[in-house]
């Protein structure tokens, strides 16, 4: 499969495939998303803004060039941002791909990186020489002020030009704590919501740091996804439980929603609203206990992304959407075209029809 | 005044450091909202935020492309998300006043810049972010600042109340677009204020029959908290 090789942030002009529960596999336009939910469905998105987490600076120590990607950090909250795990590339820019970028300079605890107005400290390494934690120096507003104008959005050689923040914004982004945008969700636009309501289907949001999608090493590559926080507001665990309660299905925009969603119900199956860290590795192996369908761009077999699909059905099955997908020219990565892959078996088990009533819910302690 | 309290209500504000802008700042601080104020010049943001010290003061030009972003992530990083906008900053266009016939294309072009594509940019760029606010309780809610200029068609205004007409007109349609996802977007007139902007634009006004911009504060304040309820009690049980 190509990778979509120049940015877009909306439904219009990208196709979707889908496969439905028997595995059949049919041909779409993303605008079209709308008509594949039925009446009392739950669309529960990522509502997490791109950070620019890519920052070009010098190594003190050899003053030499480097490349900084924050990669990590142990909680969402915005006055929570002097320490990140980053992954650091030598000298280049996105334009060389990954795995031709050079190692940094080799960093040790203590050392201090110069990037743009930040000031950064090696904390520890992690185990690579690429990986490390780090702390960034000044007060929260500060640390922002330097990520918002002296960042640029991470981004790969598959896009030849130079991206925008807004490039990597979805249109329903809110609090900036991704790492690499929640990409899935350029499947929605204002109007598809709208379309969305108006069949009677129901909308909800959770926020997860989603994290980055390559860091050009293989060994590092496979630690990838990294632990990643999320919050669940209460009016989103609401849904989903009096969803789930009406026997519609809850269709999670993006691997990053799928991830959070079976790691809040890793407990008792229920999801509960508040914050965690997801740990959790989605696979072939994985019992999905909320989520039924999926929408998530098109990747290669192998990456994590594919993988994660492989809970949702057979090989066989996603081997034949592959095979659509490559014979129908569709493009990969994350400005590429979309599946709806809805998990095997699933099928409407209740009355769907009646409207949906917000329940009181108690945050879990 | 208990039921006017915007405790935690989490506001941004753009032309903070003179005017109105500045007048809503302590206003909104006083009744305990958590405020992002956005303005050009930094010595004016460090010299705001020494007067009102739990506001986080924000460097940037709403009417640059480029800078939109940048403030959009420094609001959202300082409060965690954004349940009000108050689209203040403004510009009068070329001073002194002058006819539309004598006014550059270019400087109609900055008044539309800050007076009307700037807010379009920023509103854009935090729609998610209020979108979200509106899910978890039920209520949020852009302010753009107006002016008599903007309905009723005065010589020598014509660029600033064009960008005003055309914004008053925008408020209204995204209003319609949004009311359905529990977004209210509203368009503002506070009366003739003594402020700079006010000074520049008619240097010979008597100040004793124009109105403090901390009036005005005030009257945005109540509208605020009348519009907000449901987002404040949220706020409040969560």
């Amino acid at each position: 499969m190509k990778a979509a090789a120049t940015s877009r942030q909306g439904p219009r002009g990208a196709r979707l495939l889908s496969v439905d529960e028997h595995g059949t596999v049919a041909h779409h336009l993303a605008i079209d998303l709308p008509v594949l939910l039925h009446r009392g469905d739950l669309v529960v998105a990522n509502d997490a803004a791109t950070m620019p987490a890519s920052l070009h600076g010098l190594h003190l120590p050899t003053g030499r060039p480097l490349e900084v990607r924050l990669a990590a950090r142990r909680s969402l909250a915005g006055r929570d941002v002097a320490r990140f795990t980053a992954v650091v590339l030598g000298a280049g820019d996105y334009l060389t791909p990954t795995e031709h970028r050079p190692l940094p300079p080799r960093l040790k605890p203590g050392d201090q990186l110069s990037l743009g107005r930040l000031q950064a400290t090696v904390l520890d390494l992690l185990g690579h020489p690429r990986l490390v934690e780090l702390r960034l120096s000044g007060a929260s507003e500060e640390i922002w002020e330097g990520i918002a104008r002296h960042g640029r959005p991470i981004q790969y050689a598959y896009v030849p030009e130079p991206l925008a923040i807004w490039d990597t914004w979805t249109s329903i982004a809110g609090r900036p704590v991704a790492f690499e945008a929640p990409s899935a969700g350029f499947a929605l636009d204002w109007a598809t919501l709208r379309a969305m309501r108006s069949r009677g289907v129901h909308f909800a949001t959770i926020t997860h740091a989603a994290g980055i999608s390559s860091t050009g090493d293989p060994d590092l590559d496979a630690l990838l996804p990294f632990d990643e926080p999320y919050e669940i507001p209460h009016s989103t665990a609401a849904l989903i439980q009096e969803t789930t309660h009406r026997g519609g299905r809850i269709v999670a925009v993006g691997t990053t929603v799928v991830r959070a969603l079976e790691h809040a119900a890793r407990g008792d199956g229920w999801v509960w609203p508040g914050t965690g860290i997801a740990t959790n590795r989605i696979t072939s192996a994985t019992n999905l206990r909320v989520v039924d369908a999926i929408v998530s761009g098109l990747h290669e077999r192998g990456s994590s992304h594919y993988e994660l699909l492989r809970a949702f059905h057979t090989d066989r099955a996603l081997e034949r959407m592959t095979e659509h997908a490559e014979a129908s020219g569709y493009m990969a990565h994350e400005f590429g075209d979309a599946v709806f892959v809805v998990a095997r078996g699933v099928r409407l088990k209740a009355d769907t029809t009646i409207e949906i009533r917000l329940p009181e819910m108690r945050a879990s302690a | 005044m208990t039921d006017q309290t915007l405790q935690d209500l989490r506001v941004a504000i753009t032309g903070g450091t003179s005017g109105l802008g500045r007048g809503l700042v302590g206003e909104l601080v006083e009744r305990g909202a958590r405020v992002a104020f956005v303005a050009r010049h930094r010595d004016d943001v460090q010299r705001t935020m020494l007067d009102f010290p739990t506001a986080i003061g924000i460097v940037g030009d709403v009417s640059r492309k480029e800078d939109v972003h940048p403030i959009a992530i420094q609001i959202l990083g300082a409060l965690d998300g954004l349940d009000v906008l108050v689209n203040n900053a403004s510009s009068l266009g070329p001073v002194p006043l002058r006819p539309l016939a004598d006014t550059a294309c270019e400087d109609l072009e900055l008044a539309l810049a800050t007076n009307l594509i700037g807010p379009f940019r920023l509103t854009k760029a935090l729609l998610g972010a209020l979108a979200g606010s509106a899910r978890a309780g039920g209520g949020a809610l852009v302010v753009n600042i107006s002016s008599d200029a903007a309905v009723t068609p005065y010589e020598n205004w014509g660029a600033y109340g064009a960008s005003k007409a055309a914004l008053r007109h925008l408020s209204h349609i995204w209003d319609a677009e949004l009311a359905a996802e529990g977004i209210r977007i509203v368009s503002v007139d506070p009366g003739d204020m003594d402020t700079p902007l006010h000074t520049a634009a008619v240097p010979d006004a008597d100040p004793s029959t124009l109105k403090r911009p901390e009036t005005a504060a005030r009257e945005i304040a109540r509208l605020l908290a009348e519009m907000t309820r449901g987002s404040v009690l949220a706020e409040v049980g969560r």
